[in-house]
């Protein structure tokens, strides 16, 4: 009780002296909460985005097939979908129609795809929010587009997708095989590429070998690979983040380790009393530790806490153009709260540990000094 | 008792500017008596002060605190002496800046570990006992001489010392201040404290309370 105690005793001395230099303190607290802010920001955006990809991914096909032709994506042979879908191991495969669209007039690239289970008819779409915004367009409206023959084509907004449907929906307009076709001239026996299902994971790399045997001139993208292209990204995006940031990080260093390190002369006649009234150099050393703890922890905690919601709660404005989509539009949406407490360690050890260390050593130094210093001044 | 036996100090030891501030004390203090050690500017008082208040340790020669040998004592031993057993006021009073007057106070007592609420209650006992209440929550930078002085004795006593400890009290005091701190003198002392003083200040080596005159020069006891 009597260690408690004497903690409580040496916390609410260091909190006051704190005090007396309120202004020095405050804006080092802030420009500490503003670096811990950036990097928990860039770390809490980048694992939730991976995450997001990933969830997305898990739904995704365990094989998608590519033609190619003179090492470029081309447009596939349905009759290929026979060929796969008797190559042992094989579950389902499914031909796939989709590509991209430049819409000149509002300058904006969409993604459009022919799904499945398309509920309305000939002529009508379904759009992203993204594209809606783009387009200033609403459910029941037109929208026209250039067909590759160069003639304008209408179709009707039937929907807004909604924008909980991921991070993707946002540039995706959704239409009909015939108008799909239709629009872009694609041959009845030509489709964008086969989504191949395999029932067993631990057969996958077998399959895409056999169908590469079979079908040499296809390219077959296995899911885990998409996954790790997809965090390969966001790793080279936040590092890119970082690099943008690393001159402010290493001014608040600078900063930090200048005023955590040099003791004023006051701060040295102050730990001299300390010392001659009955205070151990251990004594002094735990009151610079609660010192360095009070900052730091403040600021990591104000940062933590500021970088949850700049991500989470007003999706990150400061780093959406550089953290998402690859597209004009930018989607709108938020992403599932999600945090990774190993990171969070990480951060705790590369912020709070390095500071409150800088500020114990100093002092260590001061309060070996002989306690007879502050008599003799 | 605190005895010193043959206490040699020597500061900057082997190298060019070695002083010798303390050359072969010794000297009985009796309990609760209070001893002046008089004498110039520079000739030990201060050195042989903080020697027996465990704060120096002497180059060489022995201290006993009652039977107990502490010469050799390791620094974590010899603070907490210090802290239980000595109560400290210094020529410049050495108050902390910015923070107010009872936390001044209870300064010393933090690393004991007692309850806040019952030290608290202890530090504004001794304000009270030195009508200094109303200034308790004063920051100490605003406080006049005398109430400054008034908050560095009631710190000396927050750990209820046996013995106080005073170096050139009254060198930043007027007559009036310098009277009034030995009237709190004599109050402790009345209250069974052993008082030791070091000081050139007729007003505090000839006031009728002391008991005994140590009187140094170039680092020895000449009397």
């Amino acid at each position: 009780m009597a260690w408690i105690d004497k903690q409580r005793n040496v916390i609410d001395f260091t909190l006051s002296s704190l005090l007396r230099r309120k202004g020095k303190n405050a804006a080092l607290i802030i420009v500490y909460t503003a670096v811990v802010f950036v990097l928990a920001s860039v770390m809490l955006f980048t694992h939730a985005l991976k995450r997001e990809a990933d969830i997305i991914l898990r739904e995704a096909p365990e094989i998608v097939l590519q033609r190619m032709v003179a090492g470029r994506h081309d447009l596939m042979p349905v009759s290929y979908a026979t060929v796969v879908s008797h190559i042992t191991g094989v579950g389902e495969v499914r031909p796939r129609l989709w590509g991209y669209y430049y819409d000149p007039l509002f300058r904006a690239n969409y993604t459009l795809l022919v799904p499945d289970d398309f509920r309305y008819g000939e002529g009508d779409i379904a759009i992203g929010e993204g594209v809606a915004r783009a387009g200033v367009t609403s459910e029941g409206n037109i929208m026209p587009f250039f067909g590759s023959d160069g003639k304008l084509v209408s179709y009707r907004v039937k929907e807004i997708l909604p924008s909980e449907s991921e991070l993707i929906s946002s540039d995706l307009i959704m239409m009909g095989e015939a108008d799909f076709r239709t629009l872009f001239s694609i041959p009845q026996d030509r489709v964008t590429d086969l989504a191949v299902t395999v029932a067993n994971p631990q057969e996958v790399l077998t399959v895409a070998a056999k169908i590469r045997k079979e079908l040499p001139d296809t390219r077959p993208i296995v899911r885990e690979e998409i996954v790790r292209t997809y965090d390969a990204i966001f790793d080279w995006r936040s590092g890119i983040m970082l690099v943008i940031f690393s001159g402010a990080l290493l001014a608040f260093v600078i900063f930090a380790w200048d005023k955590a390190s040099g003791l004023s002369a006051e701060e040295k006649r102050e730990i001299g009393i300390l010392k001659a009234t009955g205070w151990e150099t251990s004594d002094v050393i735990l009151m610079k530790f609660w010192e360095g703890m009070a900052i730091s922890f403040t600021s990591f905690t104000s940062g933590l806490i500021l970088a949850y919601i700049h991500v989470f709660v007003s999706s990150a404005p400061l780093f959406e153009p550089v953290m998402k989509g690859w597209a004009v539009l930018y989607p709108e949406f938020r992403v599932v709260p999600f945090i990774n407490f190993y990171q969070i360690a990480t951060l705790l050890f590369l912020t709070v540990v390095p500071y409150t260390t800088a500020t114990v050593i100093p002092s260590w130094r001061a309060a070996t000094v002989d306690p007879d210093a502050v008599m003799r001044t | 008792m605190i005895t010193l036996e043959n206490i040699r100090k020597v500061f900057y030891q082997g190298r060019p500017n070695e002083q010798v501030a303390v050359l072969d004390a010794s000297l009985t203090i009796e309990d609760g008596k209070v001893t002046v050690l008089k004498g110039p500017s520079g000739s030990g008082k201060t050195t042989l002060l903080s020697i027996i208040g465990c704060m120096a340790r002497p180059t060489s020669g022995r201290i006993r605190l009652g039977e107990r040998e502490i010469t050799s004592l390791p620094e974590r031993f010899l603070t907490e002496i210090r802290r239980q057993t000595f109560g400290f006021i210094f020529q410049q009073f050495n108050l902390i800046r910015g923070i107010t007057a009872i936390e001044n106070v209870m300064l010393p007592a933090y690393p004991n570990g007692e309850k806040y609420g019952l030290l608290k209650q202890r530090a504004k006992g001794l304000l009270d006992l030195f009508n200094i209440s109303a200034k308790t929550n004063e920051r100490v930078q605003f406080l006049s001489g005398g109430e400054a002085q008034r908050v560095a004795i009631a710190r000396a006593l927050i750990n209820d010392p046996s013995v106080i400890i005073a170096d050139e009290p009254t060198a930043h005091l007027d007559t009036k201040l310098s009277q009034e701190f030995m009237e709190i003198m004599d109050r402790l002392h009345r209250e069974g404290r052993t008082i030791i003083i070091a000081s050139h200040d007729p007003i505090v080596y000839a006031s009728a309370l002391v008991d005994r005159t140590v009187e140094m020069r170039d680092g020895k006891i000449v009397s």
